[in-house]
């Protein structure tokens, strides 16, 4: 068992591609950095905080992003959102059998908001192009500083949400929504209450995510292997069918005040249990009951 | 950012060729470490860019003693620092040097 | 400018907007034809409801009238912040807009935007950033977060970044750094109909925001770096 949650960006490439076959575009020698830090006095990654290349998984050729959450939170900014980008047209051109993005993000890098942002509406639209033309979208969850802000949409436009225990996927951050609304509204030091907001398990029992998997990059690896085959549909019905979907979820419950009250409306017994148990202990108490 | 530079002779060359490669991960505290091959008339050069400003001698020293472990000719080394203590430095700056010795291009 | 006003000197030949709260949506007549208008007013701030509603009435524009172009008036602080909405999934929500916003598009309906008013992070991301291009009005307010936030987020000082922002477009609010950076087509001045009824002919070619951020010097490595990684070979 090795940890995703602790490895870096780079240990999880390596860990999750087949051996040797990983090949980096832009490498850290390429030294193609943010121009926008220096002048706020603020060290710059020789990778921007984003690796992206090519490999292998399970024989199959795919394109692959990981973000480095310790980073700057892995947020995104002008070159990092390039990269990004550049990987997705370069998909739509190679058509590798998926495109895995290795996410953990605060969002936009607020040093280069702007730039920032509008690389999120590009990666938004790239990764729905790819899609269109029939290729996959991958994202694994599991870091430290979750996924959140701009990258919180771009990963629920893609096939598959791949999420562990310890990782979070959301719009704002508990912290924002707490310094803005104040503590009552959301009380972000209370690491229980976040994680049935925002965990990985939470987002699995909800539909927002399709798998959940222990915090373990063999895990992760096999998850990916098995969701190789997903078949994008952007079609009218596919939408059609999400829309009556997320309309029943407002219906069931948008009076529910905490995650427990969904659980159990989801005809789950003891739903306090379930942060307690090991992802396959999980995954089996809830067999049926997801939304 | 502070921007130093410091050079040292009479390292021992390398007898394989190695590709560039990277160690640790740019958070507060902590630094990433570059180390490449490159023709350098036998010199290792290293180039520090750093957010902490007027710890020149103190680098000077971590380095030294670097050099005195890794003595190596034509090899660049570059450091992205945010604000790590010296012994940070040290153990990413072997733990990069061994990586690279380690692998090849 | 007002709403009200603002449909008026969009649609002279007149349009049917029906307003529900902070959400209205109608069509609007012109001399090429029909236009449908989905919208926000009162810088709404964008929470699951109002993101599933405008989803939507996307889809049903995309079943019930083909190809007829979409104008996205959306007036919005940002997205809602509240223990309820992250709960609920409020990203899935946005995204799924964007997925139908994305679906009108490949039917062949032009999708404009227009920021008449405010236009803030996620809400701008799931709206009018979606469009084909989006304009805005010369007096529109677009940023991620206001400065203060940002100095206190970032722990720079305010008056460094304020010094900054004077000389550079990548950070501060401003509808100037977004039409400079390439996100904002063109400012709409003057005979709004007029433009509006450019935009029904502007060509669609895809997503071309960092092409014109690098000619307009907003930004200028984006493209080139995206095309280096598309490119790459070792």
């Amino acid at each position: 068992m090795r940890s995703y949650y602790e490895a870096s960006a780079r240990e999880r490439i390596i860990a999750l591609l087949d051996p040797g076959t990983f090949h980096e575009f832009l490498p850290p020698q390429d030294r193609v950095v943010s121009p926008h830090l220096k002048q706020l006095d603020t060290p710059a990654a020789f990778d921007d905080g984003v690796i992206v290349g090519k490999g292998h998984l399970a024989g199959r050729p795919v394109l692959i992003a990981a973000q480095e959450g310790g980073f700057m939170g892995g947020a995104v900014g002008e070159v990092h959102g390039a990269k990004l980008t550049g990987l997705l047209a370069r998909a739509l051109d190679e058509r590798p059998a998926a495109v895995l993005l290795i996410v953990e993000s605060g969002g936009v890098r607020l040093h280069e908001a702007n730039a920032g942002l509008i690389a999120v509406s590009e990666i938004m639209r790239a990764v729905l192009s790819l899609r269109g033309a029939g290729i996959p979208v991958l994202v694994l969850d599991g870091g430290q500083f979750g996924c959140f802000g701009g990258m919180g949409i771009v990963s629920r436009l893609c096939d598959a949400v791949i999420i562990s225990e310890e990782g979070r996927l959301g719009l704002s951050g508990p912290e924002v929504i707490e310094t803005t609304c104040g503590v009552e509204e959301f009380d972000s030091r209370d690491r229980a209450l976040v994680w049935r907001t925002v965990g990985g398990k939470h987002r699995y029992l909800l539909g927002e995510a399709a798998q959940l998997v222990a915090d373990d990059i063999d895990a992760f690896r096999a998850a990916a292997i098995a969701a190789l085959d997903a078949k994008p549909d952007l079609s009218l019905e596919a939408l059609e069918a999400d829309h009556a979907r997320l309309g029943e979820r407002l219906e069931r419950f948008g009076d529910c005040r905490d995650g427990l009250e969904i659980w159990s409306r989801l005809g789950i017994d003891t739903p306090e249990r379930l942060p307690l148990l090991e992802a396959a202990q999980f995954i089996a108490a809830t067999a049926e009951r997801r939304a | 950012m502070e921007k130093l530079n410091y050079e040292y002779q009479g390292g021992r060359k390398l007898n394989a060729v190695h590709a560039p490669t990277i160690a640790g991960v740019l958070s507060s505290g902590n630094l990433e470490v570059l180390v490449e091959p490159q023709d350098l008339g036998g010199r290792c050069n290293v180039e520090v860019l750093t957010a902490a400003h007027g710890f020149g001698p103190i680098w000077e020293a971590v380095l030294d003693d670097f050099f005195a472990r890794h003595a190596l000719a034509d090899v660049r080394i570059s450091i992205n620092d945010a604000g790590a203590t010296p012994a940070v430095v040290s153990l990413r700056l072997d733990q990069a040097v061994e990586q690279f010795l380690g692998g090849q291009a | 400018m007002d709403i009200h006003t603002l449909l008026d000197q969009l649609f002279p030949l007149n349009h049917e907007v029906k307003f529900d709260g902070c959400y209205f949506s109608g069509i609007g007549h012109t001399a090429k034809g029909d236009v449908a208008v989905i919208g926000t007013t009162d810088a709404a701030p964008i929470g699951v409801e109002l993101a599933y509603r405008m989803a939507g009435e996307v889809l049903a524009i995309v079943r019930k009238f083909p190809r007829r172009p979409i104008l996205l008036l959306v007036d919005t602080q940002g997205q809602r912040l509240s223990h309820r909405d992250e709960l609920l999934g409020i990203n899935g929500y946005m995204a799924h807009l964007a997925k139908c916003v994305e679906l009108a598009r490949k039917r062949g309906h032009r999708i404009i935007g227009l920021v008449y008013s405010e236009a803030v992070s996620g809400g701008f991301l799931a709206t009018s950033l979606l469009a084909d291009y989006c304009y805005a009005l010369p007096e529109a307010k677009i940023r991620v977060m206001n400065l203060p936030s940002m100095a206190r987020i970032t722990k720079i000082p305010l008056e460094r970044l304020e010094e900054l922002s004077r000389a550079s477009p990548v950070f501060a609010p401003g509808v100037e750094n977004y039409l400079r950076m390439g996100a904002i087509h063109a400012l709409w001045e003057g005979d709004l109909s007029a433009c509006l009824l450019d935009a029904l002919d502007a060509p669609q070619k895809g997503d071309v925001r960092s092409e014109l951020g690098e000619a307009r010097e907003g930004r200028k490595l984006a493209r080139a770096v995206a095309e280096q990684v598309h490119h790459y070979t070792a």
